[in-house]
């Protein structure tokens, strides 16, 4: 009995400066993608975005701020949402944790007398992830329908209650003044533009973490577990650790989301946790993909776009016209807008 | 058989049912650290129930596993790879949407004493030793491409390679050869046996060329119907008229069980 | 006591018409394996259908008892109309994918139909109040009740005995029960599975129509009603479990009795006793009450 050559089994050339597949060969000739210089490119253009747009708020009508701003802070809770996503589950029912960073921060306000805009933020976010953090073990163990079908349940939940506590305004809900920032009052003139800023950063310091989180080793094995969750636990790691972390993150970021979209509207109301809000949520996250952090607020501006100028010329359309958006959508563009801008992972490059 | 050697993996007296059928009857084990040692039976006589039995994919109704002092009958699969068992798959369990640097940095993640938050998975020091692992099992130049597009020879050297990243003390492999074309089979094993080559590890592959288990076993442990018909080393094991009769299919089978 | 006795007929004729949408709900599940957000927009349809059509014939001057009749050709009209047109039109290039996908595309339908039905009916309330009054008034000890609500409770009984003798004890139906078992095996023994898939999508658009048409006397009819439906529909199911047509009437009677003992003693707890069972439920046995799936759970 005879053993065949080693070669036999090689798939491409042997020797390595043949360079095997073209992919290589171009990894070779702008070296290994290492951390430092892409990283650092991408969070320093992120940085330098967020200082343009506050620039730039300066000199944006106020409708258009205004509108930025809801784009922003939605966008924060569609952000949790590609999060989930990353890890392989959709969660139908993100409009809870934006309804209690909502009601956290406005009851902050008016019943505590916390008015920072800055601190209402984290106050949502905390608040959110603390409702959230009992719920992250069970929720972890679900996938698929179920998984949609329980988060979807809890907002409802959340949405039967509130509806139900006049303490808290019932059905109407209930005003919030305007917040502070640094100890400083907001004058008339600057409040849009100032709490735009305050929703910019936030937003933009988010993005840029998640981001960081996306390409970490903890953000890695999210997408391993997406793809194959029976080898990550044979290869000794912990898809229920790691799904719980990414709902308790999820949550903090639509939280922040909530107390944010509070402080520009000045008003809240059980609406925020019901679950066409949390479908349009999940709307802009299926628009954007998961690849892309900046697609997540493309998306949501996108949204906020159709949104205005349908409610305002065709008011009876609009609806029609996402609908007939993200069928197209989900048939051509699968992986969302961010695919296009980002490689689709050919080289097996970063995600 | 091992005599000499120190003890790695003591199974005594397991005992396993499903419904009427028996996967498992009496079964006692030992396997030394640094040995070789292949699983061989027919289809349904036991060997991956007693495979899934030590990874704690199941639990024996009956008996014990003791790894290096440590009962570990009862944990999870979880827990037994992080106390040094790991194991490779029959139908290849990759992560077929990344690329093979990628999955090998899963591997080594997982396996890993804190993942982070922050730092990156392509850190220098991490795809140092994926590349090292790559190198190992001629699997380097692939590092960029998508599992989904490699060959079933590739994966299933991929699917090894991550079952060692976590530097186990008993790596079981599920059948590696199966669904490789003959003339690729020894090639693999040349490749998998070399890159173990150095380490302090028992192996327990799960075989049915019978080239390859006398070619690459130190002992072969014979199982039928749930029981264990032979266990000696692969000159003496495959002579056996048991096995001869029950498993390689060189001997009439009419003639009961001795 | 008077009480109990309301709180079980209110729940029970609740429980009437959400059975026969849940019903539907679950057919299209079990058989398509499609989780229909957009079945709250074919309850609409059928309850705007009915409107419409009453009001077409009262126009015509038939006798008050066609309203019954038109209310019965309004669920078939959109069945009839909407059911291929969704089905072969839509749905159909989605088949095999991702279930949580399913699910976005049926809303991406639900938010296109909710604008088409703005188009053909205007954003005003319709009232199809004559049918309410047409059975009277029952008489329970020193209680009234409506008659009509328990004509409700008997369309939702010959309705389920119709589609469990129609799936039980027709040929076609039992082909229906060999997909929604095992869809796979029913191709690979000849089923024409696409014409199964019309089949039960058809069905199950006319349940949500039929539903939603004889309901129309007992609400406003106006933007917005699929909305409410389908979440409450979704509870239905997910207590019963999808895909099973006993787990849809159990589903509602608990549903029915929940809400309707919420808003009689707990008028607190009406909006979100029935989502506390759901998540119950998805918390202690996903699979709902009635298993026919396994629930994806670690």
């Amino acid at each position: 009995m005879t053993t065949p050559s080693l070669r036999a089994l090689r798939v491409a050339p042997s020797t390595p400066s043949e360079g095997a597949t073209p992919e290589d060969r171009r990894s070779r000739i702008l070296g290994v993608p290492g951390p430092s210089p892409r990283r650092g490119v991408v969070l320093g253009s992120g940085v330098l975005l967020i200082v343009v747009l506050l620039v730039a708020g300066a000199f944006m009508p106020k409708w258009l701020t205004f509108l930025l701003t809801m784009a922003a802070s939605h966008g924060l809770v569609s952000l949790g949402i590609v999060l989930l996503m990353r890890g392989g589950v959709v969660s139908f029912g993100q409009g809870l944790v934006f309804a209690v960073g909502g009601y956290a921060a406005a009851l902050a306000f008016n019943r505590l007398g916390f008015t920072d805009a800055l601190g209402l933020a984290l106050t949502g976010g905390v608040a959110a992830t603390l409702v959230a953090a009992p719920f992250a073990p069970l929720l972890s163990r679900y996938r698929g329908i179920f998984f949609a079908m329980l988060t979807l349940a809890m907002s409802m939940v959340a949405y039967g209650v509130l509806v139900k506590t006049s303490a808290l305004g019932g059905s109407d809900g209930f005003n919030m003044g305007r917040a502070t920032l640094f100890g400083q009052a907001l004058p008339d003139a600057r409040s849009g533009y100032v709490l735009y800023g305050v929703t910019i950063v936030c937003a933009g310091v988010l993005a840029l973490l998640a981001r960081v989180y996306f390409d970490s080793t903890r953000g890695l094995v999210t997408q391993a577990v997406r793809e194959n969750e029976l080898r990550v636990e044979y290869l000794g790691g912990s898809v229920r650790q790691a799904m719980s972390l990414n709902f308790l993150l999820a949550a903090f970021a639509g939280g922040c989301g909530g107390a944010l979209t509070v402080m520009s509207l000045g008003h809240i109301d059980p609406n925020f946790s019901y679950w066409t809000t949390s479908g349009e949520f999940v709307f802009v996250a299926i628009l954007a993909g998961w690849q892309s952090v900046l697609a997540v607020f493309v998306a949501s501006t996108l949204l906020e776009v159709v949104r205005s100028f349908s409610s305002l010329y065709f008011p009876n359309t609009w609806q029609l016209s996402l609908g007939i958006f993200l069928l197209l959508m989900i048939r051509f563009l699968p992986d969302g807008i961010g695919s296009l801008w980002v490689d689709r992972g050919r080289k097996g490059a970063r995600r | 058989m091992s005599a000499g050697r120190e003890i790695l993996l003591r199974a005594s007296g397991i005992e396993k049912r499903f419904g009427a059928v028996v996967a498992a009857s009496g079964l006692d084990v030992g396997v030394a650290v640094g040995e070789r040692v292949s699983l061989i039976g027919s289809n349904g006589a036991g060997k991956t129930t007693f495979v899934n039995m030590i990874t704690g994919y199941l639990k024996p109704d009956a008996g014990s596993i003791v790894l290096g002092g440590r009962d570990i009958t009862r944990l999870a699969p979880r827990a037994i790879t992080r106390l040094g068992v790991a194991r490779s798959f029959q139908i290849p369990q990759l992560f077929t949407g990344m690329s093979v640097l990628e999955n090998m940095l899963v591997a080594l993640a997982c396996h890993g004493e804190r993942l982070s938050f922050w730092r990156t998975a392509r850190q220098a020091d991490a795809v140092a030793r994926a590349d090292a692992l790559l190198e190992r099992f001629n699997l380097a130049e692939h590092r960029q491409r998508r599992v989904a597009e490699l060959p079933g020879g590739v994966r299933k050297l991929l699917d090894i390679a991550m079952a060692l990243t976590g530097e186990p003390r008993l790596l079981l492999l599920d059948e590696p050869t199966s669904g490789v074309s003959a003339e690729e089979k020894f090639p693999m094993m040349e490749i998998v046996m070399r890159a173990l080559g150095q380490e302090r590890m028992a192996v327990l592959f799960v075989e049915h060329d019978m080239d390859i288990v006398e070619r690459y076993a130190d002992r072969v442990i014979a199982f039928y119907a749930g029981r264990i018909i032979a266990d000696a080393a692969p000159g003496v094991a495959l002579a056996a008229d048991d096995v001869r009769r029950y498993v390689t299919g060189t001997l009439r089978a009419d003639a009961p069980l001795s | 006591m008077a009480t109990a006795l309301t709180i079980l007929i209110d729940g029970l004729s609740y429980a009437s018409w959400l059975f026969i949408v849940a019903l539907g709900l679950t057919l299209v599940f079990g058989v398509l394996k499609i989780l229909n957000i957009a079945h709250g927009s074919f309850y609409a349809l059928g309850a705007y259908a009915a409107a419409s059509f009453v009001a077409w014939f009262a126009s015509m001057k038939f006798a008050p008892e066609w309203s019954l009749v038109a209310m019965l050709f309004a669920a078939v009209a959109v069945a009839v109309l909407v059911a291929p047109l969704t089905e072969r039109g839509l749905m159909r290039f989605f088949y095999g994918r991702d279930e949580v996908l399913l699910v976005l595309v049926t809303y991406a339908l639900f938010l296109v139909l909710e604008d088409v039905t703005k188009l053909l009916w205007g954003a005003n309330p319709y009232y199809v109040s004559e049918p309410y009054a047409m059975f009277g008034n029952v008489e329970i000890g020193d209680q009234v009740y409506v008659g009509y609500d328990f004509m409700l409770m008997g369309l939702a009984v010959a309705v389920g005995l119709a589609v469990w003798w129609g799936l039980n004890r027709t040929r076609q139906g039992k082909i229906v029960l060999a997909v929604i078992h095992s869809e796979e095996v029913a191709a690979s023994m000849g089923v024409n599975v696409s014409r199964v898939y019309m089949l039960a999508f058809g069905v199950g658009v006319f349940l949500a129509a039929l539903g939603g048409a004889f309901t129309a006397p007992l609400i406003s009819v106006q933007p917005g009603v699929s909305v409410g439906v389908i979440i409450v529909s979704f509870a239905v199911v997910i207590i019963g479990g999808l895909g099973s047509i006993e787990g849809a009437a159990i589903g509602a009677l608990i549903v029915g009795l929940a809400r309707s003992f919420a808003v009689h003693v707990m008028p607190q707890a009406e909006l979100f006793s029935i989502y506390i069972v759901m998540a119950l439920v998805l918390m202690v046995r996903p699979e709902g009450l009635f298993q026919r799936i396994q629930a994806r759970k670690i």
